[in-house]
């Protein structure tokens, strides 16, 4: 055993004590570590605190709008107004005029109020929805006909911006949405208890309006209601086969290889190229309407089907060989293996990453702009090919107007749209957690 | 569509399938044994023939049945109507429709219209008859064969799971179409639009204004498509964002897998992911109506003058939806660094932040850098967060103060508007898809390599 | 061969309470098999380190029971006993390694020369420095040859200029023995090297700080026979210079290697004693029982 000779020879530690060594650095080293862990500890507040930010300013703002101001009018429902032919005509009782009803209402409240200026601007506190509630009211129950009543009225949106307390008083008259006039009589009314917020029902009744205080999500939510169907119904199928196919059957070759590249780069196309997909194909190829929920869906799918694949394998591959194998002993086909007893102990996973997958369907709008579903659409759509807005779009219009309320409305929008989020992120933890395996 | 008679179909398959079976045990003489196949197979056999065939008729009539329609009504209008040119015969042939649909059309009083929509909804109720009458037949002609074809002999299991095997293929090829329906659309209109514009204007041209006028004698009815001050207006948003989620993407993962308690990882790692379920347009929301005018109060107080669609609120509040990007993919690459690294600096006395940053920082830099690609990737990529807090003015300018315009933006604007499909407007915005869906397509393949390298370095 | 092994003599340490119990038993031959106190002498004349009642827990196991025994200077002392029985972490105890782990809860008291290396003034940082470890599965950086050796010197500012961390590199490949098959591939990462050569790197990348003793986590268990024997060899150099503490399955290389030998059993050290008694004339039934290879 020749042993090195280097031993004997010059070496640079020899004879220094390295407990000195090393303890004349600690203080420098330990001061660097606390700097670093500081760094990070910033960082992942910094992150937690942007979550916080931008859940408190979005509530914060929105929370208001699920309130919305009402006005007590004393509504006398003159049956010589309404039907002077006494015969209940629905056709008659739907053109009356109501929205005299309502003038002649706040009159009664403010006989003082003379001019044709100051009586515009008197009933302009409600709503132009007042007149149609009252019709609402009356073709509901007729009986109404001949009575006096008093009704809350919705009122307009200036009126319940004001109320809320975000307009004002002291501006100048010419730069604020209400007259001092309109002021004066909100606080009469306010002094008389005849103006209260209420719940805002028609948030969750109406579709869209130009009017901020009529304008409600229930055509973007149906509009997201029957996109996603669509989502759901072609991208579950098609991507659960996909991934049995790619995992459980097909061979390790070329194409399978080309498969699954491609699925991992359609997963990081940017959504607004599947927009431009939709739109050259369904829409100018296929001359699928623009607008629709079908398009919107088809789309959808398309851009959901590389998530519910991805995650339908990592399901399928956290099946132990073992239970494939019990089950190709017993003489079952290949077929049956999966479909007995491999896909049943995949599917929550798949489930899992499907509902993650509709949650981001969900919450997506740029390629939905490029077909067409950003239009200012009233009416609640009905099926799968009336023109429709989804919930994300609807915010979008929104935000872009300029009026308080909408403001208001748009954030209100978007915490409807985190709940539903929260609430299917949500399903999807339980049902992992239910259902989770440890092999 | 016809939901009642899918409906039907669908009870006729579940007959049919309980039929198979019955037949299956029928020709068997009640022995499963001298069947090839379990009973089930023969059911799901018949239930096939029954069902298949006739979805495939009812489609292909959907497809055909409304050209063919239309073809006939304008057959059967008087000649000058039919010798309209073809784009007046389109706006006739749509007044028509919405009057068979029931739509108010300022056609409605012309008795010939009134005529044509009529038969059309004539020939439209005969046709779906046919259509009924065809389906079933073909269902029940289906369920017919299947009963005389079984036979104990039959391998109806194979048969079966063939059908079953080509749908599988067939799902797993969607992917490819879909890949392919993405370049040719893109690849289609670009040409046209190349056509007029040249490649080279198109990427190196220094002037974005494709606002093409009505009427060709106004000014500036050409239009000019140079989109590099586009390019650079969506480099420096991104770059922006990634200064943002980067440094805090990095050390939040780096804290949550060497630092953070289980306890606090187990709550702080969901925490920072929920920044990446918000869905983009909250994000807008917020760079616009919050972030963008904080910024320029900001700049106000310091006597800078902010653009109120600064690139700055845009790339900031990008960067914040990044972070949770940047985090995970960061995290899992770390944490695919062998503890024994760990173990070999702790053993020789480094502290945490000297193991980090000198052997676990270098052993993962390749899927750093990768994660990192992808980011970027998602960053170019993004719509809503622009489109809401950047502006329409394309200015070619690096600083983040003024207001600049990124390529999904002018996407968005060029095809919102009400435009002819063939503009140039309208095909530049495919242009502009072209070469995002380019840039991040080679992104996306650089950095899944990169990390699937990474991966294998240490399986 | 010593026959000082029948001692039965309880040398206490000084630091310790001479009231506590030290729970070891001695005699001619334990056949009790229920019997878990430590046969034979756990004290040296000249010890490095110290280690009275160590326990260790993991959470609910109890994986370290009242361990007691002495590493002497300058000897090779190693650890046996079938997988499971707890001699690496009780190796790990020794720089506190065990400190990585979250759910483990060391107590007892460990005694590097004069320092109790769980005080508080002494830094972990510093004992790590003083006590080396190389580990059961070669582990080097994804750096350079060079990088590798020269990371403990560079982290700890152990030299000044460049030209002394150059010595220090090849002086520590050197003790080695790996200087000739890497003199002109310094700068080729680690990892292109082979097994054996690797572990060999570790084990250079641990001396180059210069420690006291070095800790071996069954350093080949993950090499062929030709490597193995190579690093049998160097432990044996090494000794001149360094304690060294190895952790070993194969009961033949605690022979070659080692001057005394302890032998652990589900967490209780059975016997302990010179190397040529234990594998010759073990006294406790379990230990006469793993050497014969009724089990383990």
């Amino acid at each position: 055993m020749n042993k090195p000779t280097a031993r004997e020879g010059a070496t640079p530690l020899r004879g220094r004590n390295i407990k000195t060594i090393v303890n004349a650095g600690l203080a420098r080293r330990h001061a660097a570590e606390r700097r670093f862990r500081w760094y990070g500890l910033i960082a992942i507040s910094l992150g937690l605190a942007f979550v916080v930010l931008m859940f408190a300013n979005i509530i914060g703002k929105g929370s208001p709008a699920f309130w919305q101001t009402y006005i007590r009018v004393p509504i006398s429902f003159d049956a010589a107004a309404l039907d002077p032919e006494g015969k209940r005509d629905p056709q008659a009782l739907a053109s009356a005029d109501y929205a005299a009803l309502v003038r002649a209402g706040l009159r009664q409240m403010f006989p003082a109020v003379e001019g044709r200026l100051p009586l515009r601007a008197l009933s302009a506190l409600t709503s132009s929805d007042a007149a149609y509630e009252l019709q609402r009211r009356v073709q509901d129950n007729p009986g109404l006909i001949g009575t006096q009543q008093e009704v809350w009225l919705l009122a307009s949106a200036a009126v319940d911006t004001f109320v809320k307390g975000n307009i004002d008083r002291s501006l100048p008259e010419a730069e604020r949405p209400l007259k001092d006039s309109q002021i004066e009589w909100i606080d009469q009314l306010r002094a008389a208890g005849k103006i209260e917020r209420q719940f805002n029902a028609v948030l969750f009744r109406n579709g869209d309006s130009r009017e901020p205080e009529q304008a409600g999500i229930r055509g973007a939510l149906m509009g997201s209601f029957f996109t996603l169907v669509v989502t759901f119904l072609l991208s579950f199928p098609i991507g659960v086969a996909t991934a049995v196919y790619l995992e459980e059957f097909a061979p390790k070759n070329r194409w399978t290889d080309i498969i699954e590249v491609n699925i991992n780069n359609l997963a990081a196309v940017p959504s607004i190229v599947f927009g431009l997909l939709g739109l050259a194909v369904f829409i100018n190829f296929f001359g699928l309407p623009r607008s629709a929920p079908l398009v919107g869906g088809l789309v959808l799918s398309l851009m959901t089907l590389p998530v519910i694949i991805i995650a339908g394998r990592a399901a399928l591959t956290s099946v132990p060989p073992s239970i494939r194998e019990a089950a190709l002993g017993m003489g079952a086909s290949k077929l049956q293996m999966v479909g007995h007893h491999v896909l049943p102990l995949a599917m929550p996973g798949m489930l899992t990453g499907s509902i993650i997958g509709m949650a981001r369907a969900l919450g997506e709008s740029a390629p939905l702009l490029m077909i067409g579903m950003v239009a200012f659409i009233v009416d609640v759509p009905k099926n799968f090919l009336d023109p429709s807005t989804v919930l994300p779009v609807q915010i979008y219009l929104w935000s872009d107007l300029p009026e308080r309320a909408f403001v208001e409305r748009t954030s209100a929008a978007i915490m409807v749209l985190l709940a539903f989020m929260i609430l299917m992120n949500g399903l999807a933890i339980l049902l992992r957690k239910r259902f989770e395996r440890r092999w | 569509m016809q939901p009642l008679l899918l409906l039907t179909l669908l009870l006729l398959s579940v007959g049919a399938y309980h039929l198979g079976r019955k037949r299956a045990f029928a020709v068997a003489g009640g022995q499963i044994r001298n069947l090839h196949s379990l009973p089930g197979f023969y059911g799901f056999y018949a239930a096939l023939w029954c069902g298949l065939p006739a979805l495939a008729v009812l489609a292909l009539w959907a497809i055909a049945q409304p050209g063919i329609l239309v073809n006939w009504v304008v057959a059967g209008l008087p000649p000058e109507l039919q010798n309209l040119p073809p784009d007046r015969l389109n706006l006739v042939v749509n007044d028509l429709k919405n009057l068979v649909s029931g739509n108010f059309v300022s056609s409605a009083s012309d008795p010939v219209m009134v005529e044509a929509a009529n038969r059309y909804r004539q020939l439209r109720a005969i046709g779906n008859a046919a259509l009924w009458v065809a389906v079933l037949s073909f269902a029940i002609g289906g369920i017919a064969y299947a009963w005389r074809a079984i036979s104990p002999a039959l391998r109806a299991r194979n048969r079966v799971e063939g059908i079953i095997n080509l749908f599988l293929i067939a799902s797993s090829t969607v992917a490819i179409f879909t890949t392919i329906g993405i370049v040719l659309s893109v690849v289609f209109e670009s040409l046209l639009f190349f056509r007029q514009v040249p490649v080279s204007e198109f990427l190196f041209g220094l002037q974005w204004s494709p606002q093409t006028a009505l009427r060709a004698d106004q000014v500036g009815s050409s239009g000019a498509f140079g989109a590099a001050p586009l390019f650079a207006g969506t480099l420096l948003i991104s770059g922006i964002a990634m200064l943002v989620a980067v440094p805090i993407g990095l050390m939040s993962a780096l804290y949550l897998s060497e630092y953070a308690t289980p306890k606090f990882r187990a709550f702080a790692k969901p925490a920072l992911e929920i920044l990446a379920g918000i869905p983009t347009v909250v994000y807008g929301f917020f760079a616009a109506l919050t972030v963008a005018p904080l910024i320029r109060e900001i700049g106000a107080a310091v006597g800078l003058h902010v653009a109120s669609e600064s690139a700055l609120a845009a790339g900031l509040v990008m960067g914040i939806m990044i972070i949770p990007f940047v985090s995970s993919l960061s995290d899992d690459v770390i944490n695919a660094v062998p503890q024994s690294m760990r173990d070999g600096s702790y053993a020789l006395g480094a502290t945490k932040s000297e193991t980090i940053t000198r052997v676990l920082l270098p052993a993962a830099l390749p899927g750093i850098v990768g994660s990192i690609l992808l980011a970027v990737s998602r960053a170019i990529g993004e719509t809503m967060i622009v489109v809401m807090a950047a502006g329409l003015s394309a200015n070619l300018t690096a600083n983040p103060l003024e207001a600049v315009t990124t390529v999904t933006v002018q996407i968005v604007t060029l095809l919102t508007g009400d435009q002819e499909f063939d503009s140039p407007k309208t095909l530049a915005a495919f242009a502009l898809g072209l070469v995002l869906f380019a840039v991040t397509l080679i992104l996306n393949i650089i950095a899944l390599r990169v990390v699937r390298k990474y991966r294998e370095q240490y399986e | 061969m010593s026959t000082t092994a029948i001692d039965t003599q309880v040398a206490l340490n000084g630091a310790l309470n001479r009231n506590a119990p030290l729970r070891q038993s001695a005699g001619v031959q334990v056949t009790d098999y229920e019997n878990r106190q430590t046969v034979g002498k756990i004290t040296v004349d000249n010890p490095k380190m110290v280690c009275r009642e160590v326990n260790v827990h993991y959470g609910q196991k109890h994986a370290i029971k009242n361990v007691s025994l002495d590493i002497g200077a300058n000897e090779v002392i190693a650890f046996i006993g079938p997988s499971g029985c707890g001699k690496s972490t009780f190796l790990r105890c020794l720089n506190r390694m065990n400190d990585t782990i979250p759910t483990a809860r060391v107590t007892g008291q460990i005694k590097l020369d004069d320092d109790d290396i769980h005080a508080k003034e002494i830094d972990v940082v510093q004992l790590r420095a003083r006590v080396g470890m190389v580990f059961q599965k070669p582990n080097p950086f994804p750096k350079s040859i060079y990088e590798n050796v020269a990371y403990g010197p560079r982290i700890h500012g152990m030299v000044n200029t460049k030209a002394e961390l150059d010595d220090l590199v090849r002086e520590s490949l050197e003790r080695a023995g790996l200087i000739k098959e890497v003199e002109k591939r310094m700068l080729e990462p680690g990892t292109s090297l082979s097994g054996g050569q690797q572990q060999r790197l570790c084990i250079a990348r641990a001396i180059a700080v210069n420690p006291e003793v070095i800790l071996m986590d069954e350093p080949c268990s993950a090499l062929d026979p030709i490597a193995t024997a190579k690093i049998e060899e160097l432990i044996d150099e090494l000794r001149e210079n360094y304690t060294i503490v190895i952790v070993t399955h194969s009961m033949q290389q605690a022979a070659r290697v080692s001057q005394r030998t302890a032998y652990f059993h589900l967490g209780d050290l059975i016997e302990i004693g010179d190397t040529d008694q234990i594998f010759t004339n073990p006294r406790h039934k379990l230990t006469e029982d793993y050497i014969t290879g009724r089990f383990g």
